[in-house]
């Protein structure tokens, strides 16, 4: 018998005798804090407050006067779309949002990187950009409208200056937070710069890029009412601004109703990106 | 190529991590350098490399740089440095692509060292999907496919299990039977410095001088675990090393890399 054989005998006998005793079995202490994505919730509890919302409408729980019903707010929407004023007031908003953003957030990544790679930069800028990302973009709406006219320049700016800050402050955090050891060997390896930073450094810094332009993209929705606040014939916010002046709370609903599906089409599209971009990351 | 270390002196603020290292490396013998934790031997691998400038000191290579090594001294690192986003083909052929090298002529090489490293099935692997064991191997494919003249190895098994250590140990054994590299292979591990090292350099703790360069003359393929021999200067190297990695263990930390 080898001593193997003999320690496992004698956890054998161990076993009988605790067997005698009173077996209990462990407490399971483990689980939770792990949240599991479940379909169909999301889309069922939407429809169930609508659902209670027009039966309330339609018993007169809910006055007309305080919140119209939502088969009201899609009347209104349905007109928006048969008059075919739904096309000319989104392909402006559309126009103005990803002009801006586009811009905005090019500009943001390259003053971000800048931030992220060179000390001048980062003692010059950065404390320019933290004094000016707190300024609500909306109060500088009218020096906009004086320094890029009162035409599509002034919106555009909005949104550009609204997206611009938080990518520059996500690029610069995510260059940061790229492994300096993947640094190290890029320059080991007689890597150029360029390559460095092309290669190693924007990847690296690609999620952090990607969850600003979460940020940035629903900054520049909210931002494209107050945009579309002075001189503007179309858009989805002109169109909002001008229910809400005429107190035609249906129209209000159905504009808003509008962007929030913009909003979600947006980070769908920022999430499809961020699929592709960080398959990588499994 | 040789390696000669003239007088390495480093400090980091007001302390000295190394003091006076005066070491020669000739090519084709791997050099392990131990000592106590925080005596400064992976920094000295940093002046080796050239990524960082000792205080005093010099660092200088002697004899022509091999004809067709694009990267005479290069790095294996402890973590493997690998790019996660690049699939393990990518990861060799981005230390190739700042050369001019025709796309054929890089697909060539990455062949053929994934081929000697046994990684041809996994090339398009992402290194997520890689046990550390096979990132080491891919990263050490990626020090290959530069030709180098001097491999400086940093801990490259520190960070895998004790069993796939072995595995690699092997395997860098058979690699140096092959071709004979070159290599400053630091470590804390006495049983790789014995079974790898042509020579053992031993650093004292902080600030750290060459305490003793212990030869092991036995070829690299004959060295086997249970060895009297090595056993034996196993335990020489800890008799000299144990009291230095006592007090090292008990000293309060700073701000020293």
């Amino acid at each position: 018998m080898t001593s193997l054989d003999q320690m496992s005998g004698g956890r054998a006998t161990g076993e009988s005798e605790a067997s005698s005793e009173t077996l209990r079995p462990v407490p399971y202490r483990g689980g939770g804090f792990r949240p599991v994505p479940i379909r169909l919730i999301g889309p069922l509890v939407f429809l169930a407050i609508i659902a209670l919302w027009e039966a309330g409408s339609r018993s007169g729980v809910i006055s007309n006067l305080v919140l119209p019903a939502p088969s009201e707010a899609f009347e209104a929407f349905s007109y928006l779309v048969e008059s075919g004023q739904l096309w000319r007031h989104l392909s402006a908003s559309l126009q103005r949002l990803v002009i801006g953003w586009t811009l905005g957030t090019a500009l943001g990544i390259a003053v971000g990187l800048g931030i992220g790679l060179f000390s001048l930069a980062r003692a010059g800028l950065l404390p320019l950009v933290s004094a000016l990302f707190p300024i609500p973009k909306i109060a500088l709406l009218p020096l906009f409208v004086i320094w890029f006219g009162i035409g599509e320049g002034s919106k555009v700016a909005t949104i550009l200056f609204g997206s611009f800050f938080p990518t520059v402050i996500a690029t610069y955090g995510g260059v940061d937070n790229v492994d300096r050891t993947l640094v190290r060997m890029g320059q080991s390896f007689g890597l150029s710069w360029w390559s460095i930073v092309r290669k190693i450094i924007l990847p690296g810094a690609m999620p952090a890029i990607l969850s600003g332009c979460r940020i940035s993209a629903s900054i520049g929705i909210i931002l494209l009412v107050a945009a579309e606040m002075i001189g503007a014939e179309y858009g989805v916010g002109a169109y909002i601004l001008m229910a809400g002046s005429l107190f035609a709370t249906d129209q209000l609903l159905a504009g808003v109703a509008i962007l929030s599906v913009l909003g979600l089409i947006v980070s769908w599209l920022i999430g499809r990106l961020e699929r592709w971009l960080l398959a990588w990351r499994g | 190529m040789d390696l000669l270390l003239r007088g390495i002196t480093h400090r980091y603020g007001a302390t000295e991590v190394l003091s006076g290292i005066d070491l020669a490396v000739s090519e084709g013998e791997i050099v392990c350098i131990i000592g106590p934790s925080g005596c400064g031997k992976s920094t000295l691998l940093r002046f080796i490399g050239g990524l960082e400038r000792p205080d005093e000191g010099e660092v200088l290579l002697s004899g022509p740089v091999p004809s067709g090594s694009l990267n005479p001294l290069t790095y294996v690192f402890q973590d493997f440095a690998l790019l996660p986003w690049r699939s393990v083909e990518a990861n060799v052929s981005l230390v190739l692509e700042d050369h001019p090298l025709s796309a054929a002529e890089r697909e060539e090489i990455v062949a053929d060292v994934l081929e000697r490293t046994g990684l041809s099935d996994f090339r398009k692997a992402l290194p997520r999907q890689l046990s550390g064991g096979m990132k080491q191997r891919v990263a050490i494919a990626r020090a290959l496919s530069v030709r180098p003249a001097v491999m400086l190895m940093d801990e490259p098994l520190s960070a895998l299990d004790s069993q796939t250590r072995e595995l690699l140990m092997d395997d860098l054994v058979a690699l140096w039977q092959r071709e004979r590299f070159t290599a400053c292979y630091v470590t804390h591990n006495l049983a790789e410095a014995v079974r790898l090292g042509h020579r053992i350099v031993v650093l004292s703790r902080r600030p750290g001088r060459i305490r003793t360069i212990v030869e092991i003359d036995r070829d690299l393929g004959a060295r086997e675990a249970g060895d009297p021999k090595l056993d034996a200067v196993q335990r020489e190297l800890w008799q000299l090393l144990r009291d230095e990695a006592r007090a090292a263990d008990r000293e309060i930390a700073d701000d020293v890399a």
